[in-house]
């Protein structure tokens, strides 16, 4: 194979691309700048790490079905991780999101970078959502019950049929995992691509 | 688990604040009052390690 022939590689392009934007070192840096010295900039992190208990978790249950997390202590202790994890996990990215809202963490060409944060968020609702209607327990037939309603005054329930309960389970095991993972990958690639952005006032004296 | 229910009662319906078209349960509030707390001091606290502006310049 000539070199011409392997510099047209799809292959070859793809490497030199990801290489060229996203270098070892700017993958895992070794510092970041003085001003993420702050609590605020924590809650990126902390979101992420919340997010790995529920999928950990999350897997664990699957693993063992619902009557192991009905009926015995450890499946109601791992039960009760998956929960309060997914509570830290919206309290952190609520407080996360707040903080890039007042940052303008838009700004310097980020606006991938905001938008996918902002579709995860929309995708991680509907995962807790049915989470809440796949418990098998009176609280999710009281729920999905009350949600059915409003679903269907959107003309959604024909598709989206929250009192199916192996529909709603395959969404918030299978697909809505999927798309926050995904999201969470490529929101974090993008925040190592372009940097930590910067507040205001570091803003305005590298412009001026 | 009884011992959760003797801390907070569970066998009733919960406290809700009812102002005009606002319906919202006390255990959400508390929840948002302690978002806007924890946002507030990750705002002010101090970073363990950090310099101030003055230090460093």
């Amino acid at each position: 194979m000539s070199t011409t022939e392997i510099e047209r590689q799809w292959t070859t392009r793809l490497r030199k691309r990801a290489a060229g934007k996203l270098p070892p070192e700017k993958l895992l840096p070794d510092t970041q700048p003085a001003y993420v010295a702050s609590w605020i900039y924590v809650f990126g992190v902390a979101t992420l790490a919340s997010l790995i208990v529920v999928i950990v978790t999350g897997c664990v249950l699957a693993i063992r079905g619902p009557l192991w997390w009905h009926q015995s202590f450890i499946g109601h202790f791992v039960n009760s991780l998956h929960l309060w994890s997914v509570e830290i996990f919206f309290f952190t990215m609520i407080i996360h999101l707040w903080g890039k809202f007042f940052m303008g963490a838009w700004r310097g060409g980020r606006t991938l970078t905001w938008m996918t944060g902002c579709v995860t968020f929309f995708a991680s609702i509907l995962a807790g959502f049915t989470g809440y209607v796949s418990q098998t327990n009176f609280d999710s037939q009281w729920i999905s019950t009350q949600a059915k309603d409003g679903i269907n005054a959107t003309g959604g329930g024909a598709y989206f049929n929250v009192l199916n309960l192996g529909q709603m389970l395959m969404w918030h095991i299978v697909l809505l995992p999927l798309a926050a993972i995904l999201l969470t990958v490529l929101h974090i690639l993008l925040v190592r691509i372009k940097g930590v952005v910067p507040p205001y006032e570091e803003d305005s004296e590298i412009l001026a | 688990m009884g011992w959760i229910g003797s801390i907070v009662p569970l066998d009733h319906l919960g406290h809700y604040i009812h102002w005009h078209v606002i319906l919202i349960s006390v255990a959400n509030t508390v929840v948002i009052g302690l978002m806007v707390v924890t946002f507030i001091g990750a705002l002010l606290l101090p970073f363990p390690g950090r310099k101030s502006r003055k230090d460093s310049k």
